[in-house]
């Protein structure tokens, strides 16, 4: 019977049925950070086990790294020192694997595991993150779980699960200029809602998955669960194979060859089954911004922002005006033309090298408006190497930009980047919610890194294929 | 591992309205700088608790006369965004022992599932029903009552949902899944063994 790689990937896994009819499902990658792992490791202590198949965990620090001299130690926090140093003191005894600051292996733990070719496909891969369906970008059933479930991976390499159902997301035609992988996905959740995706895995196909790179993908994945989808996926194919071949984990010669075919072998059958389909026609799509507190209060750049008096549901009205009151935003107008404080481009959204290669390929000759602080963050230190071969970081200083070190930064502040006071910020980011970028009154706008670039530019919101005239970009290119 | 059965829950409850609320709220991330997660319970919804400079707002949570609620209620998509366990953690550790709300985000229920803090879902209603109830009386006693999936109050009642699997396990004493999973070790064994990438 043909099947989804959903269920392919979930029949490979499951290791037997629980009492309460969930499944016990093998966790056969399962990668740490310093923030949800280390009352993991205490647990795991009082109960008197240990971690039962350390090879397959892997751990590297991203969420609390200062991104100005972080090699250098203690950081300026003690508390973020004393997390990094749990992290340290638990991958050594246990014996797991960590991509440490001076390995120069260190990044958001979602770019790092492609990166070094952890992350492959028909795998199933936990990670104490909810962003953790990015490596569904490659054919694997990624998702994010919590602490007590990062013990039970650690000393089981298992954990309990109930099955999702699969909707098929088709996006089909071609994207216009200047509309990005960031917009796709900011489109989908609008259309399907935050909590649309709940129950659900989320397969992306069509004309327009086939023709992203794989970091465009790993963009769309990334931001499932701002769509209430706990794991979404590509199936993979050359592009896939193309991009870990090398890799430092991935296999070598004959091996490689046998992964190869298995992980074709993995893909979805082309009639199989799914619970629901969902068609998108990619020309329909342009570029977006929120301009709410929920990633799925999106619109185009060229709409307007809604005003509660058109909404007839009362639920929605009250959420209309709750998010407005908070974004000091005015009802109806353009949302173009906001004024920004800071820029921000980076995350495990939009934190790659293509994704400060497209802007700095329009940041070129240009300068940041005064009065606006922007900052670019590589997504991980080899991220960074790669920026600075190709010239990419002196694009964005030249610009007025600061390049940082890499991190998870003022995604969502835990580290010394923070907004101030009621500070808007530009952000190519994957969530707007109250407070989310370190001020309790700090306001958040989610965009694709090019058109946080136009707002750097001109000190407002904007629509980039204007400011960079994109009619022209095959040009610039 | 033998643990409570989560039969009934019974306390008093109280209301923090809204849909989507996400767990960047419940705890914001710079309380998250932590190796353990005693203390959290004071953080719980603290942004939206306290001006900047640190004094309490108006809040449900800072009202005397919900102190020492149990059941917390609320809206739509509670608890989305961010996977922190952190979050339940703080509800718990703030003496909460359940939610009642419109429906919940699937990370944060599993999360509260495995600390034996059932999340029960109800009618917009219902749940406004209670809510006004509790308003009006806050030391009401709310008794969710896991086997029979109800909610009683007063002389009031209403049906929520537990999903099965959840609900057998709280019934069963086996929400934490540990015992259970560590006793399947042979089968994972065998499992990972016909999986050439779990090799060394």
């Amino acid at each position: 019977m043909s099947q989804s790689l959903f269920e392919k990937v979930w029949n490979a896994h499951a290791v037997r049925e629980l009492s309460n009819g969930q499944t016990q499902l093998l966790i056969g990658t399962h990668l740490i950070h310093e923030v949800t792992s280390p009352q993991a490791f205490g647990m795991l202590r009082d109960l008197g086990l240990t971690v039962k198949y350390p090879h397959r965990t892997f751990a590297t620090v991203d969420h609390i790294v200062p991104t100005q001299s972080q090699t250098v130690e203690p950081f300026a926090d003690p508390l973020a020192q004393e997390m990094i140093e749990a992290l340290r003191k638990n991958c050594a005894e246990f014996g797991i694997t960590f991509f440490d600051i001076a390995t120069g292996h260190q990044g958001i733990v979602h770019v790092v595991g492609p990166e070094q070719g952890i992350t492959q496909p028909g795998t199933t891969i936990a990670c104490g993150d909810s962003h953790t369906a990015t490596h569904g970008a490659f054919g694997a059933i990624a998702f994010g779980i919590g602490t007590t479930q990062i013990r039970d991976v650690l000393a089981t390499q298992t954990m309990a699960l109930g099955k999702m159902k699969v909707r098929r997301i088709n996006v089909d035609g071609e994207l216009p200029p200047g509309v990005y992988a960031k917009d796709v996905i900011l489109h989908i959740i609008k259309r399907l809602g935050a909590k649309g995706g709940i129950g659900y895995a989320y397969e992306y196909g069509g004309s327009v998955f086939d023709d992203f790179s794989m970091e465009e993908r790993m963009t769309v994945c990334n931001m499932s669960i701002e769509g209430g989808a706990r794991c979404g996926y590509v199936n993979p194919d050359e592009k896939t194979f193309e991009y870990l071949k090398g890799r430092p984990h991935c296999p070598e010669g004959a091996e490689w060859d046998t992964a190869v075919e298995r992980w074709k072998a993995v893909a979805s059958d082309p009639d199989c089954h799914y619970d629901d389909v969902v068609n998108i026609r990619a020309e329909d799509i342009a570029p977006s911004v929120t301009w709410g507190i929920s990633p799925d209060h999106g619109i185009f750049v060229t709409e307007s922002i809604p005003d509660p008096a058109n909404e007839s549901d009362p639920e929605k009205r009250k959420s209309i005006e709750e998010a407005l009151e908070y974004m000091k935003l005015p009802a109806g107008a353009p949302i173009a033309g906001t004024p920004v404080d800071v820029c921000f481009i980076g995350s495990c959204t939009n934190g790659r090298v293509s994704d400060f290669r497209e802007a700095a390929k329009f940041l070129k000759g240009r300068r940041v408006a005064a009065n606006v602080k922007a900052i670019a963050v590589p997504g991980s230190q080899i991220v960074d190497t790669i920026c600075k071969q190709e010239g990419i970081d002196r694009v964005f200083s030249d610009a007025g930009f600061e390049w940082r070190e890499a991190g998870c930064s003022m995604c969502l502040a835990m580290n010394p980047d923070k907004l101030v006071g009621d500070q808007l910020c530009a952000s190519s980011s994957n969530r707007n919610f109250k407070g989310r970028q370190g001020s309790p009154t700090g306001r958040t706008i989610l965009m694709s890194p090019v058109m946080v670039a136009a707002a750097a530019v001109t000190g407002h919101i904007s629509d980039a294929r204007e400011v960079f005239e994109v009619e022209n970009a095959a040009a610039v290119a | 591992m033998a643990l409570e059965k989560i039969v009934t829950v019974t306390g008093k409850a109280v209301s923090v309205p809204g849909s989507d609320i996400d767990t960047d709220r419940i705890i914001p991330a710079r309380f998250m700088k932590c190796v353990t997660f005693d203390g959290l319970g004071e953080y719980l919804f603290y942004d939206v608790r306290h001006h900047e400079d640190g004094t309490p707002k108006t809040h449900p949570l800072n009202d005397p006369k919900h102190a020492g609620a149990s059941i917390l209620l609320s809206g739509v998509n509670f608890g989305c965004g961010s996977s922190r366990e952190h979050a339940p953690q703080a509800l718990h550790k703030a003496g909460f022992r359940a939610v009642i709300a419109q429906s919940f985000a699937e990370i944060f229920f599993g999360n509260c599932a495995t600390l034996g803090m059932p999340c029960a879902a109800a009618t917009a209603e219902d749940i406004e029903k209670l809510a006004a109830a509790v308003e009006a009386n806050p030391v009401l006693e709310v008794t969710i009552d896991v086997e029979k999936n109800r909610v009683f109050f007063g002389d009031d009642n209403f049906t929520v949902n537990i999903p099965d699997s959840a609900r057998e396990a709280f019934l069963a004493g086996q929400w934490d899944p540990i015992g259970e999973l560590l006793e399947g070790e042979a089968n994972v064994a065998n499992t990972a063994g016909a999986l050439s990438y779990m090799g060394a």
